[in-house]
């Protein structure tokens, strides 16, 4: 099939290092104490953060640092046809593992001995890339709770199909069977936490739709901080500072 | 610039699905027109001094497609919803029009209006989609009117009545395609117009039209719900339908679900399909099975005779043999009983355009009028197509392209319109043109970017090569090449020393192609669609760049050259006892012909090493033939010919049988040994995605003829085993010494062609080479001439580690289509070459009429085909007149093969030689053929 047409437009308009449009949305979940709903294109998730608190099984309490727990799951709704599926199936758990570890690279966790974070993220929508919109919402909701963090950890796929290197896969493009690469970023400090692939790619072209999602992470990068620098003055100017 | 819309789409499948999607539109998507100034100008394909731009609507572009690729058409705007149609409808169209828009000296441009944020158009409330989508077009033209402000006239051209009714309400110039082509004053583009069966244009033809005269000839095709559902409940069957090469009223379709051929009789059961049709057919009840025969061709007023060919080369090229030998008489031919059927729908089209002529007619009285003329299609599975023309006097005495349009089921023919003329019937040139347009065959000169892979000439083997630790220096080895005189892709070499211990060292040494060609370029790309080198009589297609073919890759004498090399132990006995494989430089000492190699073979005062090498190998070659003899190798022989062809005008001075020598077979052997090694090589290292090549083991059925011809003239073959077949044919000798080498031609050619396979694709019980009569085998051999080969040398390299294994190989279906390619590009250049030798006869015997010496080897009713070993072709020869069929005088003895007068005074039997009178005829002006008639 023809991704992206002669013309250089893929299926939905876009050029292929054009990413769909991000939206983001903090304090969605008044109960939690940080929390942010991340729209990319039609992909939409919602992240829930609570803690630092108390860890509730004494027997994972580690003494030099904090425990974070994540959990993924995809709403009933999110995709078109109405699946049950069973809480914790295969492909949540890697996705919450996934995260977790993500997040984990970037709270600084020894600050926070004793005690315990959890991050519950939620598909509302699925459209492809679910795993960074899932990425970019827990920073928001981590940033919102004010957790110290060691940089802003976004993400972003990029694939290769029709040996053109895409940013930001929606579902049609995801389902094409090419590559896949999900990248996670600390912008500040230029490091990459997360990298995932199921396929094969020669390395000369790996390199090159790497490099393209590192470029979507730092346009994730620069939405969120500005969304957190007008949050910050929101608050500032509710508190009447 | 972003701006983003969701909107529902579509539903999908058995199940209702609401798709969402987004749809991003834009604002900077240019016109491409260089006289805007608003819009990008790098972007501009349309020329500055375009009086009109046009703008094409969807059936437009489906049905004028011949006429959107002159180039007399030009300044075209397509709009993406238009090609998303096209794509939709018919893909072979849309590839068309995509390599009209790459091709940088068409002004095409592709105007992407679903994503323009000024051209988008949602779909209204109760508007279909069809609608919709002509409303997209109208918008477009007048953005594009607008946007241009009246610096040119924008003119949108459609055939649809009602869109053009609107569009000039809306204040847009719309015109239909015919008038705008009228408008511009070129009659030869009006043939290129379709004529629309719809009825939406006001062309007709006139004869038909009379009620009187419509006659409903075909049945209605059932609709495609009827289809499927008849598919599901096992009434109807699917399958490709083969149409007879002798007998355009036979046609066979391969049918899954009963697993056999269902066969089908004349053009009323064909029902309009063509060769190459995916169709939907009807079984007919069994007790019309068998008296379709008479009834097919009672029903076709134009009976074809069959005409002189070149003789079948393998069972693939020769004639289906079902039921050919009953004629006349309701006689007692074990014709098996097939089932037979009728085609009830045709479910994909395979029309594309055909090669011809136009069938002979007096020449219009006044010119320039429109004229109805029938084409006759150079491929006989083709019918008649029915065609328009203004240029009548021009066309009828040249071979001319055709498209196929429509077939209506109230007439006989198929109408199609005209594409192009190649050239004058008869001339050596078109006639070749048409040879290689008829199999499919890319004879362009290589494109840039192919010729940018080459590497930089005069090229010469380099230090690097040299000090490469994966290439062995073979340079001091005594290394020679034999082939075929004056040939210059010399793919293969030669060496062979005498060990210490008594053993032999002999190496093959094969033109390291794949350093050259390497995967993914587009020189790799070419070479996978051309699949294989074609040789005609007088020119040869190259797979590959002539400077690679020539001189790179070609091991030619006294020059170093990369190779690719097998090099064994053998003991004097000719048994293997190590094999190796390696990349090596060599450079060749002799680069022999094989009547040189033979000479010297033959000279006994000749001592010299390398003689003494020619012999060294003569005899081991013989051991390992003999050998292969011994396992079962049937030893096949053809009827190859060779013309001597002047240098000055490229026509042929003298033909003859192509003569095998020791040398040959020589070389041969050591070239299948090598095959055999190789293909255990790589098959051990990449079982399940090796190249290789099998021959099927002939069915009892496909030589039934054979068997029926043997027991005629009183031999007993044995065909149980490939063995057991060679024994027999081995014994096979008669008084005549001809008679062994004809009885072979005859096995031959009841044996289907070996063909390329991937390994995982069968189970290795089904590798086996019957010919050969070895378990596995590929070609490793000629990389110049055979893209097989070149994967063969890239397997062979990667299981030796020296290169990683190309990601295509991973790929199982994707190899198996380039088998599948590799297949249909190598049985094509053989058809080529056929048909090149035809042509080439003809041209010999125009000048000469001959009589020589002939061989029966098929009875008819009304005659029988003959043979003519000296020059390789075979053709009847009728002893009644034609229409007259046999009736009477003469009757045909099924038992014997015998034909033989009423009276008893005269008879002939198969295989008897007679002398033929051999000679040009023009029955018709400007169609010569050769006849054959009895001295």
């Amino acid at each position: 099939m023809e991704y992206v047409s002669p013309e250089g437009l893929r299926l939905d308009g876009r050029r292929p290092m054009e990413m769909r449009q991000i939206r983001g949305e903090i304090g969605a979940v008044a109960k939690a104490d940080g929390s942010a709903v991340f729209e990319m294109g039609n992909t939409k998730v919602i992240a829930a953060v609570y803690g630092p608190r108390e860890v509730q099984n004494r027997s994972q309490q580690m003494n030099d640092q904090a425990l974070v727990r994540c959990e993924y799951s995809m709403a009933n709704f999110s995709t078109g046809d109405r699946m049950r599926k069973p809480k914790g199936d295969r492909r949540s758990t890697e996705i919450s593992l996934v995260i977790r570890q993500t997040m984990e690279a970037c709270i600084m966790t020894h600050l926070m001995p004793r005690s315990q974070i959890d991050i519950f993220v939620q598909v509302l929508q699925a459209d492809g890339g679910t795993r960074s919109a899932c990425i970019n919402a827990a920073t928001l909701a981590l940033a919102d709770a004010g957790i110290p963090m060691r940089d802003l950890v976004t993400s972003c796929s990029s694939g290769y199909l029709n040996s053109t290197a895409l940013l930001d896969l929606n579902y049609v493009e995801d389902s094409a069977g090419g590559p896949d690469v999900t990248v996670g970023f600390l912008p500040k400090l230029d490091k990459v936490t997360l990298l995932q692939m199921d396929a094969k790619l020669p390395l000369d072209i790996f390199e090159n739709v790497m490099q393209l999602a590192i470029e979507g992470c730092k346009a994730v990068a620069n939405y969120i901080r500005e969304l957190l620098l007008e949050n910050t003055k929101q608050l500032e100017y509710r508190r009447g500072v | 610039m972003l701006h983003s819309k969701s909107f529902v789409k579509k539903t999908r499948g058995g199940k209702v699905t609401k798709v969402v999607r987004e749809h991003y539109l834009r604002d900077d998507i240019y016109c491409g027109a260089s006289i805007c100034k608003v819009c990008d100008p790098s972007v501009a394909r349309l020329s500055a001094s375009a009086s009109t731009i046009l703008i094409l609507d969807t059936n437009v572009v489906l049905n004028q497609i011949d006429l959107l690729e002159n180039p007399a058409i030009d300044d075209v705007v397509l709009l993406s919803i238009v090609l998303e149609e096209v794509k939709n409808k018919n893909l072979s169209v849309y590839n068309r029009v995509r390599s009209i828009c790459s091709n940088s000296l068409r002004k095409f441009f592709v105007f992407s209006n679903e994503h323009h944020k000024d051209t988008y158009v949602k779909e209204m409330d109760g508007e279909s989609k069809n609608d919709r989508n002509d409303r997209a077009i109208r918008v477009a033209t007048q953005w594009y009117q607008t946007h241009l402000g009246g610096a040119t006239r924008v003119l949108l051209l459609t055939n649809d009545r009602e869109n053009k009714r609107k569009a000039n309400e809306e204040g847009i110039s719309a015109e239909t395609v015919e008038t705008y082509v009228k408008s511009l004053g070129r009659p030869d583009l009006l043939d290129l117009l379709v004529q629309n069966a719809s009825g939406d244009v006001g062309m007709e033809d006139v004869e038909d039209l009379r009620p009187s005269k419509r006659k409903i000839l075909y049945t209605e095709h059932k609709p495609m719900s009827e289809i499927t559902s008849g598919l599901h409940r096992g009434i109807y069957h699917q399958g490709k339908l083969r149409v007879n090469r002798y007998n355009p009223f036979e046609a066979y379709v391969g049918s899954e679900s009963i697993g056999d051929e269902i066969i089908i009789y004349g053009r009323t059961n064909m029902n309009r399909a063509f060769d190459g049709d995916i169709v939907a057919v009807e079984l007919l009840p069994q007790d019309q099975w068998h008296e379709e025969k008479s009834l097919s061709i009672a029903d076709e007023e134009d009976e074809e005779e069959e005409g002189v060919h070149l003789v079948p080369g393998s069972a693939d090229d020769a004639p289906r043999t079902t039921g050919q030998l009953q004629g006349s008489s309701g006689e007692t031919a074990p014709v098996s009983f097939r089932p037979s059927g009728r085609v009830v729908g045709i479910i994909k089209r395979n029309w594309h355009s055909y090669c011809g002529s136009l069938e002979p007619m007096p020449k219009p009285a006044g010119s320039g009028g429109i004229a109805h003329a029938l084409f006759v299609s150079k491929d006989r599975r083709i019918p008649k197509i029915r065609i328009q023309t203004r240029q009548l006097e021009n066309l009828l005495d040249k071979r001319i392209v055709v498209a196929v349009d429509s077939w209506d089921r109230l007439s006989r023919y198929p109408s199609g319109h005209y594409i192009r003329t190649i050239g004058e019937i008869g001339d050596r040139d078109t006639e070749t043109e048409v040879v290689l347009i008829e199999n499919d065959i890319n004879s362009r000169p290589f494109s840039s970017q192919v010729l940018a892979c080459l590497p930089p000439l005069p090229w010469s083997v380099s230090p690097e090569d040299l000090t490469n630790p994966i290439r062995q220096d073979l340079r001091h080895l005594r290394v020679f090449s034999v082939d075929p005189p004056g040939c210059k892709d010399i793919d293969d070499a030669l060496h062979c020393t005498s060990l210490p211990n008594g053993n032999f060292e002999v190496g093959v040494h094969i033109a390291d192609v794949t350093n050259f060609v390497q995967p993914g370029t587009p020189l790799d790309e070419e070479a996978t669609q051309r699949g294989t080198s074609v040789y005609l009589v007088e020119r040869r297609i190259d797979m590959l760049p002539k400077p690679l073919t020539e001189d790179i890759c070609s091991l030619r004498a006294d020059v170093e050259r990369l190779a690719f090399s097998v090099i064994w132990e053998m003991t004097p006995e000719a048994e293997i006892i190590s094999t190796r494989y390696t990349k090596s430089v060599i450079k060749s000492c002799a680069a022999m012909s094989y009547i040189e190699a033979q000479a010297k073979m033959d000279d006994s005062r000749l001592m010299d090493p390398l003689t003494t090498d020619l012999r060294n190998m003569n005899t081991l070659a013989k051991i390992m033939r003999l050998r292969r003899i011994e396992r079962g190798a049937i030893t096949l022989a053809s009827a190859e010919v060779k013309f001597q062809i002047d240098t000055e005008t490229h026509d042929p001075l003298d033909i003859g049988m192509y003569q095998i020598r020791e040398a040959n077979q020589m070389v041969e052997e050591f070239m299948l040994a090598a095959n055999v090694s190789v293909s255990e090589k790589i098959l051990k290292h990449f079982p399940l995605c090796s190249l290789l090549r099998r021959h099927p083991i002939p069915t009892r059925e496909m030589l039934q003829p054979l068997l029926l011809t043997a027991a005629a003239v009183g031999l007993n073959l044995d065909v149980s085993s490939s063995k057991a077949l060679a024994d027999s044919l081995d014994r096979a000798v008669g008084d005549d010494p001809y008679f062994n080498k004809l009885i072979r031609i005859l096995a031959t050619r009841c044996m289907t062609q070996a063909v390329y396979f991937c390994s995982g694709d069968l189970s290795p019980p089904e590798y086996h080479h019957y010919g050969l009569a070895t378990p596995i085998y590929t070609h490793f051999t000629s990389p110049i001439r055979r893209y097989a080969d070149v994967i063969v040398h890239r397997l062979l390299a990667a299981s030796l580690g020296i290169y990683k294994l190309p990601v295509i190989f991973q790929d199982r279906p994707q190899l198996t289509s380039i088998a599948d390619n590799l297949n249909y590009r190598h049985r094509n250049a053989q058809m080529a070459s056929r048909a090149s030798v035809e042509l080439h006869t003809l041209i010999y015997f125009r000048k000469r009429p001959t009589d020589t010496e002939a061989r029966i080897v098929k009875i008819r009713s009304n005659g029988f085909i003959v043979f003519l070993p000296k020059f390789g072709i075979e053709g009847p020869v009728y002893l009644t007149q034609r229409g007259e069929n046999g009736g009477g005088e003469w009757f045909v003895d099924e038992q014997q093969q015998k034909i033989k007068k009423m009276d008893g005074s005269l008879s002939y039997s198969v295989l008897q030689a007679v002398r033929i009178h051999l000679e040009v005829v023009e029955p018709q002006p400007n169609r010569p053929k050769l006849h054959l008639s009895l001295l």
